[in-house]
């Protein structure tokens, strides 16, 4: 098996005191796979991917990074440490232009490095170039995620953490942004990302686990979990996953 | 009618805009309105004055540079003072600011800023009495030029030290690591801190050029007008009309709302008379404000 870049342990974290939303959860990441967190609504997935960018107080538990203890490291001390996160929402700065954007991040790079580093990242994404001049904010909801994951890119992660990326997209740039994640990782980077998007997500991951009530419930390769009974069972009460394919669909698709 | 008031405007508003940047800069960053911006101003003011005295003491009286008022001892007595005053601000930030900022209530911060501020003045009144006072007694002849204008030398130099510091300032904020994340920082902490901004060392700058700038300020009004414990405080209510009406966070907004409330105070007191200088500034902020609520170069967040 190839080695481990991200081994997250027994995690426990919460905002208060005594009060853990993510409650005992563990995964691992290795060189060059895109593992998916599902879990339904309020599994505590976005807090268990936020702990472990250091943006919520960890409790327990531990965060090794290509074999490095980086449980609880302060949240600005991330990126020079090989984490690179994209939160959900509010991604990108609004009122700096793209290449501003894209700067402000280069803060651990040597500067003689950072021009050809940019030019990289617009040849990368080239919907960027002809908005390098843009106020970020007036980009289109894909745009934004292109810029926000090129931003987290820029400085050589070791792993890509990314929150929903397709969250509040229109379903057009949805598999946009899932075809760039599969792009990024072609080119190897490790991903890991959280989605409630279970179908799109899976369609590019190599493993997945499922997040209930803060736990890790159930773990498997990517294109199986989408039929798997006890992942429709964790995910969705008592409903298959696959049942829009095969016909005896319930209240509707979550997925 | 005389064009003079434009000067005594440009001037005003020179030292109204140097304040107004280090408000917009802790506004837009800290996010609090820092009523002790003021006192910085006499708190430089007044370093400022006791190291051209410890310097008269030391080297003896040393000859202005002609044609200004004012020699050596003193352009050497600014940049100590303008580190005296980053240095306060940052003693201040630590042993107050800091610590109320990290319970997350904007509220408290301004409510001890007030009382930083009445401290900080309480102080200097007591240490060196509430008399005004002067860098120099010397009296300079304007020189005409033209229009019926009359600027001293003084005046011109105050003036083009106030446009370096700005084109400066405005420069580091655009143009730099340092400036990008302060800007970062002002739109959206957390994510500063996700693309690796160190916040404390942020606000550490922010501290170092709002007091640095402040202190000029404040020995602007020294030199052209003269040194009082309440020359700050004074300045609090035009410095933070100016940042409102530039828009909060620009540094060419804080400027261009310094000089206008400058000019507009000037021509008050020419045209309608002395009485109306305040009501005049106001007027016109409230006037900018109803038409756009963000300021002159304010930008709607997201």
């Amino acid at each position: 098996m190839s080695e481990i870049v991200l081994d997250v342990r027994d995690l426990e974290a919460g905002y208060e005191p005594g009060v853990p939303i993510v409650r005992g959860a563990s995964i691992t990441v290795k060189k060059g796979e895109i593992v998916v967190v599902l879990g339904p609504n309020g599994a505590g997935k976005s807090s268990f991917i936020k702990a472990i960018a250091g943006l919520v107080p960890i409790t327990g538990g531990s965060v090794f990074l290509d074999g490095k203890d980086i449980t609880a490291a302060p949240a600005h001390t991330m990126v020079r440490l090989g984490l690179a996160f994209v939160p959900q929402t509010e991604n990108i700065f609004p009122l700096m232009s793209v290449e501003d954007n894209l700067k402000v991040a280069c803060g651990i790079l040597e500067r003689r490095e950072i021009p050809a580093r940019i030019e990289e990242m617009y040849a990368a994404f080239p919907d960027l170039v002809r908005q390098r001049r843009t106020a970020a904010g007036n980009l289109s909801g894909g745009q934004r995620q292109m810029l926000a994951v090129a931003r987290a890119l820029i400085v050589h992660p070791k792993v890509l953490v990314l929150d929903e990326p397709s969250a509040g997209l229109s379903p057009k740039f949805v598999s946009t942004v899932f075809e760039m994640l599969a792009g990024i990782r072609k080119s190897g980077v490790t991903i890991l990302l959280v989605e409630q998007n279970a179908k799109a997500a899976l369609a590019i991951g190599d493993r997945a686990y499922v997040l209930v009530e803060g736990k890790d419930r159930h773990e498997g390769i990517a294109a199986e979990l989408w039929n798997d009974p006890v992942v429709a069972e964790l995910y969705l009460g008592q409903r298959p996953l696959g049942a829009e394919k095969t016909g005896h669909a319930g209240k509707g698709g979550t997925a | 009618m005389s064009l003079q008031f434009v000067v005594d405007g440009l001037l005003t508003g020179s030292m109204i805009g140097l304040g107004a940047i280090g408000v917009t800069l802790t506004y837009s960053i800290l996010r609090f309105s820092n009523f002790a911006h003021g006192d910085f101003m006499a708190w430089g003011t007044y370093a400022t004055l006791a190291v051209v005295s410890a310097i008269g003491a030391t080297f003896g009286k040393v000859a202005p540079i002609a044609p200004l008022s004012f020699g050596w001892p003193l352009i050497v007595a600014l940049v100590v003072g303008m580190a005296f005053t980053a240095l306060l601000a940052l003693l201040l930030d630590k042993v107050l600011f800091a610590r109320l900022r990290s319970q997350g209530q904007a509220i408290i911060v301004v409510m001890a800023s007030f009382g930083a501020s009445m401290a900080l003045r309480s102080l200097l009144e007591f240490t060196f009495t509430s008399r005004p006072t002067y860098f120099s007694r010397a009296i300079q002849i304007a020189m005409p030029v033209g229009f019926g204008i009359r600027i001293t030398p003084d005046q011109i130099a105050l003036l083009l030290l106030t446009a370096v510091l700005v084109l400066g300032v405005h420069l580091l904020m655009t143009r730099t690591q340092t400036g990008r994340s302060m800007q970062a920082l002002s739109q959206n902490a957390a994510l500063a801190r996700i693309v690796g901004i160190d916040v404390a060392s942020v606000v550490r700058v922010t501290w170092v050029i709002g007091g640095a700038l402040a202190c000029v300020a404040g020995v602007m009004i020294g030199i052209l007008v003269q040194i009082r414990p309440f020359m700050g405080f004074d300045m609090l209510l035009p410095m933070f009309a100016a940042a409102i009406l530039g828009g909060i966070g620009s540094i060419p907004g804080a400027v261009l709302g310094g000089l206008i409330i400058g000019l507009a105070e000037a021509g008050a007191v020419q045209l309608i008379g002395a009485e109306w200088r305040a009501a005049v500034s106001f007027i016109i902020l409230m006037a900018v404000l109803f038409v756009r609520p963000i300021g002159l170069f304010g930008v709607r967040e997201r």
